[in-house]
């Protein structure tokens, strides 16, 4: 008891005497402020719900996802074992959507890597060098934001050829424009910084003032931003799934589900709307997460 | 578009007045971005694995038969040769003839197009009339019910999967209560019964006055048109209000406060007054999305537009359709965002 309060006394003190102790303070206060947002709260409870989902989904699914058992087409909620029902060929929807939490992971999770680290590449470069790299980056930029996102993901898939990764890939080429933008406005306000001078005049090269003094402040915005952007691709990569180009079929994707399920839509309800509301229970909590994080990390654009 | 913007041309002795500078600019970075724009379209075309030649022949075909529509189609030459002459034929007005069809893209497009203007149209203009008066509420009664209302109306618009939402619209009002027309335009008796002037059916049939059709063709947009409403209006109520929280905290407010005006003339007279702009550029940009994102919302509603358009000759390897589409509604966004950003210049002095 009395080791937990002095640590929260170290955590919550005014005269850190260290500076990982100042950082380890400020994030502990930070998560403070972000725990008294119940909203935010909820959207990080589902969210930890979906990794344990996709982690434990062997044990979790009560059948088999693939297993089809034609007799056993279209079920109703609730018949026969089948919580969920069965889709048109048998299978069992909630161990099929418990299944899909892993796919769904998957994606947001490469995209979320692939496009902000490439937008950060692209936009402090640009920010940091100028001239004529900065006019050429930002034109490229420019013409991917000009672009239809759904029609030029649409595209990509097309030309690679339609797949879970050539999904990923074209959702993170639309997806990068955004964060290229906004590197390099923070690079340019930083670059011009004093503390930066006096880093070039201590000799540092480009390359760690870029990597060392640019980027670390670049990444709370960042952060935010791509978390709030989750939802996006969640929804984007299930449009394409829908439209048959993201996953390929008898993998358990949400949007695959949905399109599959479209046609029994005016008798088997079912079958389209629970992926449905996996899809939207998801989104949703990445926004509530996204909203929350704002407040604590980017208080300048905090709405309230 | 920050780069383009700033003051260099009126300093010294400069040899043209600043405003052609700009006008030169913008022209430069509009053709830059189409040009850019057509050609990344133009190598997903040329590197798509599904064969064009092959669509057209067959494959049944001699080898003879082969190369001459290959060379017909021009593809022996150098891939920057052909971008040119795609560029020389777009300038011109043609962007190719449709693989599948054989009919010019043209033409394909002036039929789909104003299938998506209409929708989007009537889609942001519900956005518009519900989502300004909802934002202001929702930020002079900030914390309110309604205040609430707004903030979960915006979440649900921003987590929901558009063709999810419409298939349960589908469901309900078309499958259950029937209250309205199911997917397509018009109803089967109905096709090509008015004349189509401009390829919108309800005005066009308001303009051949005939009623029955105009109120079929309503009962079938008005689920779709509701939908791209819905998340336009989640957006726009979002914009609007933090617009007007951050006018109603400025000094001049409390200071028409102070001197007795009604709230109603401080918040329309005074608060919105200063938001019209930033409203408008939100508002163009949200009818771009609309324009360009409707393609799950057309297919899910049999809706013969250009997202629908798009989609089908993307799977069908119909490149110069591709193309001409995407070229099109490239070239809307640029010109709505172009328009966005002159309106701010023309009418909010800051920017000046």
């Amino acid at each position: 008891m009395s080791e937990t309060q002095s640590l929260r006394a170290w955590l919550l003190t005014d005269t850190p005497t260290s500076r990982r102790h100042a950082k380890f303070a400020a994030a502990y206060q930070g998560w403070l402020s972000f725990r008294s947002n119940t909203m935010a709260m909820i959207g990080l409870w589902i969210l930890i719900f979906l990794v344990f989902v996709a982690i434990a989904a062997p044990l979790l699914a009560p059948h088999d996802p693939f297993e089809q058992t034609l007799a056993n087409r279209l079920q109703g909620l609730n018949a026969d074992g089948h919580i969920l029902g069965t889709d048109s060929l048998g299978r069992d929807i909630l161990s099929r959507l418990i299944y899909g939490s892993r796919i769904t992971l998957f994606i947001v999770g490469l995209v979320a890597l692939i496009a902000p680290i490439t937008g950060l590449l692209v936009g402090t470069v640009a920010g940091y060098v100028g001239g004529w790299v900065d006019t050429i980056l930002m034109r490229i930029t420019d013409i991917f934001l000009a672009f239809p996102r759904l029609v030029l993901a649409l595209a990509f898939v097309a030309a690679l050829g339609a797949g879970i990764e050539n999904a990923v890939l074209a959702i993170s080429l639309t997806a990068w424009p955004p964060y290229a933008r906004m590197a390099r406005a923070e690079t340019l306000t930083i670059r011009s910084s004093d503390y930066i001078s006096a880093i070039q005049l201590q000799g540092a090269g480009p390359l760690r003032i870029i990597t060392k003094h640019i980027w670390p402040l670049c990444i709370s915005s960042l952060i935010v931003r791509v978390t709030l952007d989750m939802a996006g691709i969640i929804l984007a990569a299930a449009g394409l799934g829908f439209l048959g180009l993201g996953a390929q079929p008898p993998s358990p994707e949400w949007g695959a589900m949905i399109s599959e399920g479209r046609r029994f839509i005016l008798d088997s309800w079912w079958v389209a709307t629970m992926p449905g509301l996996a899809i939207f229970t998801v989104s949703l909590a990445f926004n509530l997460l996204g909203d929350g994080l704002r407040d604590v990390l980017d208080p300048k654009d905090a709405e309230t | 578009m920050a780069s383009t913007d700033n003051n260099g041309g009126a300093r010294g002795r400069a040899p043209f007045p600043p405003w052609i500078l700009t006008t030169v600019r913008t022209i430069g970075s509009i053709v830059v971005t189409m040009l850019g724009l057509m050609f990344i379209t133009f190598i997903i075309g040329r590197v798509m694995p599904i064969d064009p030649v092959l669509a057209i022949v067959g494959e049944q075909a001699t080898k003879a038969t082969y190369d001459a529509a290959y060379q017909q189609l021009g593809l022996d030459r150098p891939i920057l040769v052909q971008f040119f002459y795609y560029v020389w034929d777009v300038l011109h007005g043609d962007f190719g003839d449709s693989l599948l069809n054989a009919r010019p893209v043209v033409d394909d497009i002036k039929r789909v197009f104003p299938a998506t203007l209409e929708l989007a149209t009537l889609g942001v203009f519900m956005g518009i009339v519900l989502g300004v008066p909802l934002g202001v509420i929702a930020a002079v009664k900030r914390g309110s019910w309604i205040d609430q209302i707004a903030r979960v109306i915006a979440l649900v618009g921003y987590s929901m999967p558009i063709f999810w939402l419409g298939l349960m619209g589908l469901l309900v009002f078309y499958g259950i209560l029937g209250w309205v027309g199911g997917p397509g335009r018009v109803g089967i008796f109905y096709v090509d019964v008015v004349p189509s002037v401009t390829g919108m059916i309800l005005i066009d049939s308001m303009l051949d006055g005939n009623w029955e059709v105009f109120k079929d063709a309503f009962s079938h947009i008005i689920l779709p048109a509701s939908l791209l409403g819905y998340y336009s209006l989640a957006y726009i109520s979002r914009m609007t209000r933090s617009f007007m929280l951050e006018q109603m905290s400025a000094e001049y407010i409390v200071t028409a406060r102070v001197k007795g005006m009604s709230e109603a003339a401080v918040i329309w007279r005074h608060a919105f007054k200063n938001i019209r702009v930033q409203l408008i550029t939100v508002i163009a940009l949200s009818y771009a999305n609309l324009l360009e994102g409707s393609v799950l919302t057309e297919i899910i509603f049999s809706w013969p537009g250009i997202g629908q358009y798009i989609t089908t000759a993307l799977l069908s390897a119909d490149m110069n359709a591709v193309l001409g589409g995407t070229v099109v509604v490239g070239l809307v966004f640029v010109l709505l965002n172009i328009f966005s950003d002159l309106l701010y210049k023309v009418f909010d002095p800051r920017a000046k």
